[in-house]
């Protein structure tokens, strides 16, 4: 079983996070990290590969060049390949954009060796925009299986099982393999990498990759295939008139009185 | 530069299975009413039965002058087949811009339709105008901290607007919609998944997490003890969430989680009970109108983005607080 797993190197979620005057995010370097969600990701994929006891994961990363820094975290996590596909034309992508150019990566690696299953995080921490699994199973033409707190992959009968909890309902979903899935913080508890495996990771391989190496347009990705752009971005105000109290036995009431006051009942 | 106000807005209808509408539907009507320009605003309703008739009558006030039964061959709760049935009522409707309600399901149906039809599109949103001849959406990043306004620069815009986002008006002069059956015949793709099973959640009573005006959180502060919590959100009518701490330790579902994984709230009033306000808990509710924090531990983080604060306990607190506002409700 061949799992790709798509990760992001995202601004850390504890730091200062902002924008530049282009809309984009201000990615200075220093404080790049994985994206906490994709570590469920990455684990998911190692577990599954254990329990089948046979098969390989690869991480995948679209970005400029600190992103390997998130490649190489999964590659210290335990998987066993990393790709990274770096190309100035790939800056200011939309997410859609940017699954495009992840769909061409694995459909690069697939006609290598086929790929039975993309796993994603359930959302990058910096837009959380939630858009690129089910974008990027549609443009491989792969049936998805979003927001997986438990995931089951039943090798024999090549299926894949999720499942997930939404707003109003929690559903079970299936599908045949190669699908694509997304997992969320809930499927497990990511492992930390250990001695060993930083060693190890040392001597993986980190195969670079361009937009040339994919066949894919530079037109179509990138600021120039963005079909959204952000025309203004400021840091939100902060907040004026705050109170706070010790309470001396009355704090409740005052309480009250605020939200009365500020016609918040 | 074309003229957006001349195209039909599609707006997708969320409701209960028993067909009562999910009450974030009524804002994106609302803002579709206000950017069609005369030129229709078009739901697409996705259920197996009929649109009742009082919802039709409110949809009508709403300025909604078309619904159209979706009848797929496929199972509509799948994001697969929803896009699809939705990507053939563009193409139906000629409509420029589909509005949904921020859910994770209508994104997933909302990234595939962008793919599937080449629209830009843009989650979260908490505003929408027209300037230029373009559809310019407003939405906070990075926790809230940051607004942004970012233009669709593509010929259709698919945009998943938050709850609490609009202020609900009935529309000048109200409608009847023409209902109109609308079959979806879904490709062999979309039917690869399977829904094995779906439950849908029993409503607490309270209103929905994800759409209420006012919401009480409780956190570990709570010791597992969410009384005070539930007494206080009653009294204001409002939802009761929680810190991922409270829903691991078990002491209430995992639905009632907000934060950057959980639920992503945006109320008018926030309080937050015990909860010490960690980076990703502030991330699914620091877009809040106003916050309250009601915590022990002066040094909580929450403090810093609370407008009113109390460092003290919560199980005196918010008793006291529910008292004094039932107080004053007798009063007038």
């Amino acid at each position: 079983m061949r799992i790709v797993v798509c990760v992001k190197h995202v601004p850390d979620i504890q730091s200062e996070r902002a924008l530049g005057p282009d809309g984009r995010a201000v990615r200075d370097g220093g404080d790049g990290t994985l994206n906490e969600l994709d570590e469920n990701a990455v684990e998911a994929a190692l577990a599954l590969v254990e329990g089948a006891g046979d098969g390989s994961v690869t991480v995948l990363t679209v970005g400029p060049d600190d992103a390997v820094d998130a490649v190489r975290k999964g590659l210290q996590m335990g998987a066993d390949e990393a790709v990274h596909v770096v190309d100035d034309a790939i800056a200011g992508s939309d997410a859609l954009g940017t699954a495009r150019v992840l769909a061409a990566a694995v459909r690069h690696l697939d006609a290598q060796t086929p790929v039975d299953l993309v796993v994603t995080g359930m959302a990058g921490l910096d837009g959380l925009t939630s858009l690129l699994p089910t974008a990027l199973a549609q443009l491989l033409d792969l049936p998805a299986l979003p927001l997986g707190a438990e995931l089951t992959v039943d090798v024999a009968a090549r299926t894949v099982r999720v499942r997930r909890n939404l707003d109003h309902a929690t559903e079970v979903l299936e599908a045949p393999l190669p699908a694509v899935v997304s997992v969320t913080d809930q499927a497990n508890e990511p492992r930390y990498p250990n001695f060993k495996g930083i060693m190890a990771a040392r001597k993986k391989p980190v195969t670079t990759l361009a937009l040339a190496d994919l066949g894919v347009d530079p037109t179509e990705v990138g600021a120039a295939g963005a079909r959204t752009q952000v025309v203004a971005a400021a840091a939100r105000p902060a907040r004026e008139d705050r109170v706070l109290v010790n309470d001396d036995g009355t704090a409740g009431v005052r309480l009250a009185q605020y939200l009365v006051e500020h016609k918040l009942v | 530069m074309t003229d957006l106000t001349a195209a039909p807005v599609l707006v997708l209808l969320d409701h209960t299975p028993d067909g009562t509408l999910r009450s974030p539907v009524r804002e994106i009507v609302t803002l579709a009413a206000g950017l069609s320009g005369g030129a229709g605003v078009h739901g697409a309703w996705a259920g197996a039965g009929e649109p009742p008739a009082e919802v039709l009558v409110e949809l009508g006030t709403l300025g909604v002058t078309h619904v159209h039964r979706l009848v797929a061959d496929a199972d509509l709760h799948l994001s697969a087949v929803l896009a699809e049935a939705l990507g053939s009522l563009v193409d139906a409707t000629g409509a420029r811009l589909v509005l949904l309600v921020s859910s994770f399901e209508n994104k997933e149906a909302a990234a595939r339709l962008a793919v599937a039809t080449g629209a830009g599109v843009v989650t979260d949103a908490d505003g929408l105008v027209v300037e230029d001849g373009r559809y310019v959406a407003s939405k906070t990043v990075f926790a809230g901290t940051w607004s942004t306004r970012c233009a669709v620069t593509a010929p259709l815009a698919v945009v998943a607007v938050k709850a609490n986002s609009v202020t609900v008006e009935a529309a000048a002069a109200p409608v009847a919609p023409a209902v109109v059956e609308h079959p979806v015949a879904v490709s062999a793709g979309a039917r690869r998944v399977t829904l094995v099973e779906r439950t849908e959640r029993p409503s607490s009573g309270r209103p929905d997490l994800g759409s209420a005006h006012v919401v009480v959180v409780g956190g570990r502060g709570t010791e597992g003890d969410f009384s005070a919590v539930e007494e206080l959100a009653d009294v204001l009518g409002g939802a009761v969430g929680a810190t991922r701490v409270a829903t691991d330790e078990g002491w209430i579902g995992h639905d009632a989680q907000i934060g950057q994984t959980g639920v992503t709230v945006s109320p008018r009033l926030y309080i937050g009970a015990g909860v010490s306000g960690a980076v990703h808990h502030r991330g699914g509710m620091q877009a809040s109108g106003t916050i309250v924090a009601v915590n022990s531990d002066a040094d909580a983080p929450i403090f810093e983005i609370a407008d009113f604060g109390v460092v003290g306990d919560l199980f005196t607190v918010l008793p006291q607080a529910a008292a004094e506002l039932r107080r004053l409700k007798s009063e007038g």
